[in-house]
């Protein structure tokens, strides 16, 4: 009875808490998400006539890590997402879209939790998750309930693998280990590869597999693979030096940019300097806290997305992000700024009403989705297949006095 | 003495039966929100979590910071054999509960490997030791691939799983670091709910049993219970071994609900979760800790609308509540009311006489 009565008194305790939070939070956010974009701009560069906002509001909804480790990206992509949709707004001079992202920590549970979260608040269309493990819990859970879904940057085949209203905005893993072999063969950067992956990671792991293959399939030497965990990325001495024992020229490194960062730095006091080849998580790590990047120099990159691009829509998704959140937006943020211009296109063309029902408004947006072609931020005539994957071209970057520059 | 313990018993059970028929009277009728009931089963999978680490940390007196292993033994293996028997066993339910008891008995397995050399050691020992083996199982499970084709299950291990040789029709169970994906969704609340029941009697049974007067002795008093004549190591081990496939059975009902699982979800952070339940829900006090597990489950969910500030709250209200626990004056104050509660019940009784 005693830890009962305790326990109810610390529920009071929680609830007093929580009111005074509540209190000072409105006030004072740190990141007010809902209007971080710059509504206040119309000069938008956007070719598509706006649709007719008579059918009231669109509940957009997605989960990605906000918080924790992986949480740069997360922010990235509701950033840039939530910069769409008041342009759009801005543009329909109406409300036609309302963003809604929850905090998922990287962890699918959590993610079923906050897509929950979603539909109690009535999300009509889905975002996805922004990373793959979470993706393929609530991939699921979209499939099950009807309601449309396209990730920003789930990249594992099995967030799409068997259900027809999920697409992915970026690159499959599968894809960006052919293609970069395929693109090292074609520009001749290297004959002797090394790999270096994160083998506890499905990213890392996805993009090595399929690497490694179509290596084996243009006889593009692979002389050494070493491998690293979460819990081991801070010293990869043992792994550069068996490349460099090996005589690798060319370092490539299927893996987000933080690891990267040290494995540039340890090469350099090691006095190594092969050249190194990335893929898109990579891009960002000149924005990185801390880093040199004079190190970064001569890094090659397959990425959809060039922030540096002199495209007018990009230089002026730049800009807009510069101003709300003060850097340079990465990959993440430009797949979900295209994701919610690609619904809104689909929805357009398909005639879509925000007092559908959730299922109606997905059989039209599949319909478009494997139909249609959507010219965005990260690529150009992009179309889906049936399977929910993307086909765009990846771009190959070259870091060049601190800045990106198209390599082709 | 025996009577305040055949209360308490009652008491979990009631508790437990009234929370879920009340909870299912919500789902029947539609009132209840998607995010509780998406949390259901996962809150069914940490409560039988906490009362089984409640066993080996409360009633065995002995740290474990490795429960999140067994868990992932449990998930794991109890997956494993749902896939391969899917064309087997057509019945979900039958197919769940054959998957449950495969997850028990490997995690269970598992307990005795780890327990026979750990329950050697003592305190902290014991403590680190249970710690490491949690984080090998996540790193072996992570270099693990598991496929099933018509030839049967076949396992390759630190290599990828190309290197399965499945033959025409084969499917990948388990791939490497990257997990299970497409688990069939057969965990329900009821299924949880029963799982729950199961775990209180086997555990509330065991206390209440010689073998659990022994179990306690141990914990009071090792000495003194070696030199009236109790094995040791016998009853230690009864005990982690019974933590240990809770645990399994826990693990497996907790993957079935999700499509997908990562060796990484069982790690540190999860057993030390596991721990936090137990700790704020009493050392040794079962129904505490299936209040703990699923207050605890439902806050950080409740905490949503405060966005990023949700887990720094979170912590708060946890260093809060155990403060609050542990307040001698709080403590006190809550001694006298039940003095005076016990003693007005005391004159009803005997009025009723």
């Amino acid at each position: 009875m005693k830890k009962f009565l305790l326990f109810l008194l610390a529920a009071s305790m929680l609830l007093s808490l929580a009111a005074c939070s509540g209190g000072s939070d409105g006030g004072s956010t740190a990141t007010p998400p809902a209007n971080s974009g710059d509504t206040g701009n119309p000069a938008t560069p956007d070719p598509i006539p706006p649709v007719d906002a008579e059918g009231g509001t669109f509940k957009i909804g997605g989960t990605g890590p906000l918080t924790g480790g992986a949480a740069i990206y997360g922010q990235a992509a509701r950033n840039g997402a939530q910069i769409a949709v008041d342009e759009l707004n801005a543009l329909v001079g109406a409300t036609l879209f309302e963003l809604n992202y929850q905090d998922d920590e990287h962890d699918a549970e959590k993610a079923v939790n906050a897509y929950n979260t979603l539909k109690d608040w009535g999300m009509q269309i889905s975002l996805g998750s922004v990373t793959s493990t979470p993706g393929v819990a609530t991939s699921v859970e979209n499939f099950a309930d009807r309601i449309f879904a396209i990730t920003p940057s789930g990249s594992a085949v099995s967030v799409t693998e068997g259900k027809d209203n999920v697409f992915q905005m970026c690159f499959a893993d599968p894809n960006q280990g052919t293609a970069s072999a395929q693109y090292i063969v074609d520009q001749a950067l290297g004959t002797k590869i090394a790999v270096i992956y994160k083998n506890d990671d499905v990213y890392s792991t996805g993009i090595y597999d399929t690497f490694k293959s179509k290596a084996a399939e243009l006889g593009l030497e692979i002389v050494s693979t070493t491998t690293f965990t979460e819990d081991s990325q801070q010293d990869f001495s043992v792994q550069l030096t068996d490349a460099k024992d090996k005589g690798a020229d060319l370092i490539f490194l299927p893996m987000y940019y933080t690891p990267a960062s040290l494995i540039f730095q340890q090469a350099k006091s090691m006095d190594y300097s092969p050249k190194y080849f990335g893929v898109d998580g990579m891009d960002g790590i000149l924005t990185l806290e801390g880093f040199d990047a004079s190190l970064a120099e001569g890094v090659m990159l397959l990425t959809p997305f060039n922030a540096d691009s002199s495209d007018a829509n990009t230089v002026s998704f730049v800009d807009k992000y510069k101003a709300a959140h003060g850097d340079v937006p990465n990959q993440f943020a430009a797949d979900g700024y295209d994701c919610v211009y690609a619904i809104y296109e689909a929805i357009q063309k398909g005639g879509a009403t925000a007092d559908m029902s959730v299922s109606q408004i997905n059989d039209i947006l599949v319909a478009q989705f494997t139909s249609m072609s959507f010219n965005g931020l990260t690529g150009e005539n992009m179309t889906w297949a049936a399977n929910g994957q993307v086909s765009k071209a990846p771009k190959g970057m070259v870091i060049e006095n601190g800045a990106y520059l198209g390599m082709d | 003495m025996r009577t305040t313990q055949k209360r308490n018993t009652w008491f979990t059970y009631a508790l437990v039966i009234a929370a879920f028929a009340i909870t299912q009277g919500f789902v029947q009728s539609g009132n209840i929100t998607s995010t509780l009931k998406g949390q259901l089963v996962p809150i069914c999978a940490y409560v039988v979590m906490a009362v089984s680490l409640n066993l080996t940390v409360g009633v065995l007196g002995e740290l474990s910071l490795g429960h999140a292993g067994f868990m992932s033994v449990g998930a794991f293996s109890g997956v494993v054999a749902c896939m391969s028997l899917a064309d087997a066993i057509p019945s979900e339910p039958i197919r769940l509960v054959v998957g449950i008891v495969i997850g028990a008995v490997c995690a269970g397995l598992a307990g005795v490997l780890v327990g026979i050399p750990v329950l050697r050691l003592n305190g902290d020992y014991l403590a680190i030791v249970t710690l490491a083996f949690g984080e090998i199982i996540k790193n072996l499970i992570n270099c693990l691939s598991v496929g099933v084709d018509a030839r049967g299950l076949h396992f390759s291990f630190l290599s990828n799983a190309s290197a399965l040789n499945l033959g025409e029709g084969g499917k990948i169970i388990i791939n490497g670091p990257m997990g299970i994906s497409g688990i069939p969704k057969l965990s329900t609340f009821t299924a949880g709910f029963i799982l729950i029941l199961v775990t209180l009697f086997i555990v509330m049974n065991l206390v209440n049993s010689r073998a659990g007067r022994a179990i306690m002795a141990l914990r009071d008093n090792r000495i003194a219970a070696e030199s009236v004549g109790i094995p040791i190591t016998k009853y230690k081990l009864m005990a982690f071994v019974t933590s240990a496939a809770l645990a399994g059975a826990a693990g497996t009902l907790y993957a079935l609900n999700f499509s997908t699982i990562v060796a990484s979800k069982f790690n540190f952070n999860t057993s030390i979760l596991i721990l936090v339940y137990v700790v704020l829900g009493g050392l040794g006090n079962i129904w505490g800790s299936v209040v703990a597990a699923t207050v605890l489950t439902i806050l950080p969910e409740m905490l949503r609308g405060f966005n990023d500030y949700r887990m720094l709250l979170y912590a708060i209200v946890l260093i809060l509540v155990m403060l609050a626990t542990n307040n001698v004056r709080i403590r006190n104050t809550f001694h006298t009311l039940r003095g005076r509660f016990k003693k007005t019940s005391k004159e009803g009784a005997s009025d009723e006489q």
